[in-house]
């Protein structure tokens, strides 16, 4: 017999022994960042970088692949006694020598993940992480002269590109309301004393916002620069524009923070059964089940009163609320909603 | 169906009124549940785990009689915090607002043989929705027994209290049995529904597995100690279900609990359902040890109201739900754990036997809530 199929012979032995939970089940009490283990990781340090803004240093499980300077991660956080998942870019260089991994997060108003993050995180814990993606990264062929432009947060990829990758001639333009709201500002002055970046701040308080129009003033051959920006739509919007009119749109490289637009309404909306294909216009006071059920779609039921959880069915989309208490469920990722006891609250996409 | 309606005092407005009144009870809980409440669950489930492994580490040397002993009443006490206090709620939904894939209705598996997908829809859907409706709810009696008076008597009901005493002794076999309505579906237009079969076989995989884990993996493991391990696992299994059926009797067959006609569910507002659930249980009194051996259960009223709400709340529900019953003058049927099986077994072994007079005519129950 190989030795595969020796080890899995031993592990269904294993299973045996430990139905009918897993072995994993065992091992995640004494081992969560094992190799094999659900992608986790701990939480080890927070450094607040602004008054809102704080670096959570990461120790990633075993499995965790790696990531390439400007990708984002998708982290799973337990807030209130509930999981969220958010993604952040990572921060941190892909070279650096402990094997953890920074994100820097920005606490927003309203925002549960990121004021968990920047306030209440506390060293210890473990997150649940996926494996680091997107394409905000750099080429190969290291381009002659970059231009980073950023908003706020949107630093945050640009800085995990700073800290890995040193380019000849790189300037930056940063904007955030005054100077103390700067992330990473110690460090970038740094980097400008060590002629390593040239950066202009514009202080949107007192300088009013960025007019793309006059980057030309700040940056006279930003057309002849590889760019990377990142901020927010509006910033972006504007930047696309100014470099297609200018013939140079290959050279800009944008990434847009997703805010997750939900907009949750009191009278219902389009609900899409995504599996079926059906399409059907929802009040906001009819259970999704009878929604589901009248256009034909088979629904799983049981009491049809909130009690039994035979009706849970993936949110993919949207928002709904709950009829009994009035409370508003987003889609996220993993999120099941009681089809019996929720109805739209705007549009919605019901994995059925 | 009891000779007295004891509800009978109560206007529909009433009835109505307190439904609102355990809504907001209801609110109370669900705006407040929180990480407190899901460091709960996740300590009690690692708990059980690390006790599980423990005692299964001590029963390997359960030759030596200390070590049995102790091995013996570890995995006991293990198994019925995975029946109790984790599984029956979880699969309830009552943790489903963690988002936890792991601790989830959809994902969860439990130490029993009957499989938890089947096992939520006879317990959640049926049992819960039609609680105590005599020809609903088939835990009323489990299908095998009578047990109340209104139910017409059969000579075979003179066997009631041994079916009840090997139902006790075997009721995880009981429960599975019960969740495929094997007596229905044994009959031979049924036998062949592929459904059925399908199902069948979930529970047939279930029982191999558990089978071997508990009286042929474990055991060998044990090496020498293989026989002492194996009557260990048998006795914690025994007292895992005995314990269970104890519990689970008390909470809907104590004297003083009502039963349901059909017909009165038919168009049942919210504050009816409240009511029947609240006249259909029956709690035990006792020490916060014993809640939680009982997996809450002992606060059966509260988890017939609130099902989904997380079984460590039920204590602080339990105060305020206990002054409705007051308010409203309801009886609110509780008693320590030996009480209440005795009055449970007392009404096994009565109704084994044919009713002893004619009973005068009983008011039917649904006309009153309707007519009230
Ligand atoms: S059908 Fe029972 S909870 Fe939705």
């Amino acid at each position: 017999m190989t030795s595969a199929a020796l080890r899995s012979r031993a592990w269904k032995l294993l299973e045996m022994v430990t139905t009918p939970l897993l072995p994993s089940d065992y091992l995640d009490l004494v081992s969560p960042l094992r190799a094999g283990a659900d992608l986790r990781g701990r939480i080890e340090a927070v450094h607040p970088e602004t008054g809102d803004a704080a670096t959570v240093v990461i120790r990633p499980g075993r499995g965790w692949r790696g990531h390439t300077a400007g990708q984002y991660v998708r982290i799973g956080v337990d807030v209130d006694g509930r999981r969220l998942w958010r993604a952040y870019s990572i921060t941190s260089p892909t070279d650096r020598q402990d094997g953890r991994i920074t994100i820097t997060a920005k606490a927003i108003p309203d925002g549960k993940v990121s004021n968990h993050l920047v306030h209440r995180a506390t060293p210890g814990t473990l997150i649940q992480l996926d494996q680091p993606t997107g394409d905000f990264v750099l080429p190969q062929a290291r381009p002659a002269k970059v231009l980073y432009l950023t908003a706020g947060s949107g630093i945050t990829p640009v800085m995990g590109m700073l800290r890995d990758t040193e380019f000849d001639d790189v300037v930056m333009v940063h904007c955030a309301p005054q100077p103390q709201d700067v992330i990473f500002r110690d460090e970038l002055h740094g980097l400008v004393a060590d002629k390593k970046l040239r950066l202009t701040e514009v202080h949107t308080a007192t300088d009013g916002r960025l007019d793309i129009a006059r980057l030309g003033e700040l940056v006279p051959d930003w057309a002849e620069r590889e760019t990377w920006a990142c901020g927010p739509a509006g910033l972006l919007d504007a930047a696309e524009e100014h470099w297609t009119e200018h013939g140079v749109q290959e050279r800009l490289h944008t990434e847009r923070f997703r805010p997750r637009i939900v907009v949750a309404g009191d009278d219902g909306g389009e609900v899409t059964f995504s599996a079926t294909g059906k399409t059907v216009d929802a009040d906001g006071t009819t259970p999704l089940l009878d929604i589901g059920e009248e256009a034909g779609v088979l629904m799983p039921s049981g009491c049809r009163m909130g009690i039994c959880f035979g009706c849970v069915t993936p949110l993919r989309a949207g928002a709904v609320r709950d009829l009994r208490t009035g409370e508003i469920t987003e889609a996220e990722p993993g999120v099941l909603i009681q089809t019996c006891v929720s109805a739209a609250a705007g549009p919605c996409d019901i994995e059925r | 169906m009891t000779t007295i309606d004891p509800t009978a005092h109560l206007t529909a407005e009433q009835i109505e009124e307190l439904g609102r009144e355990l809504d907001v009870i209801r609110d109370e809980v669900i705006a407040d549940r929180g990480e407190k409440d899901a460091a709960y669950i996740r300590r009690v489930i690692s708990a059980q785990r690390k006790l599980e492994l423990a005692s299964r580490g001590v029963l390997l040397f359960s030759i030596f009689p200390p070590a049995w002993l102790l091995g013996t009443a570890g995995l006991s006490v293990a198994k019925i915090m995975d029946n109790m206090e984790i599984g029956h709620n979880v699969l309830h939904g009552q943790w489903d607002w963690m988002r936890d894939p792991k601790i989830h209705s959809t994902t969860w598996e439990w130490d029993h043989v009957s499989p938890a997908d089947q096992w939520k829809h006879s317990h959640n859907e049926l049992h819960h929705t039609y609680t105590n409706v005599i020809g609903k709810d088939n835990d009323l009696g489990y299908g095998i027994m009578r047990v109340d008076e209104d139910q017409k008597w059969h000579p075979l009901h003179l066997g009631q209290p041994l079916w009840n005493f090997v139902n006790a002794c075997f009721f995880e076999y009981g429960i599975a049995a019960y969740d495929l309505e094997l007596g229905k579906n044994l009959q031979k237009r049924h036998r062949r529904n592929p459904e059925f079969r399908a199902r069948a076989k979930a529970v047939g995989r279930k029982i191999r597995k558990q089978v071997l884990k508990d009286y042929v993996i474990h055991p060998l493991l044990s090496g020498p100690s293989f026989l002492t391990t194996l009557a260990a696992t048998f006795t914690a299994n025994l007292v895992r279900n005995i314990w269970s059926h104890s519990v689970i009797m008390c909470g809907h067959f104590p004297e003083g609990v009502q039963v349901f006609e059909r017909q009165s569910v038919n168009g049942e507002t919210r504050g009816q359902w409240y009511l029947r659930q609240m006249m259909g249980s029956a709690n035990i009194s006792g020490s916060r040890a014993m809640h939680f051996m009982t997996g809450n259960l002992s606060h059966q009223i509260e988890h017939h109201l609130f099902p989904d709400l997380p079984s460590n709340r039920y204590a602080e529900v339990a105060v305020k739900v206990r002054a409705l019953f007051e308010k409203y003058e309801l009886e609110y049927v509780t008693g320590p754990l030996p009480k209440q099986v005795l009055s449970a077994w007392r009404k096994v072994f009565r109704l084994s036997l044919p009713n002893k007079k004619p009973k005068g005519k009983t008011p039917a129950r649904e006309k009153e809530l309707v007519a009230a």
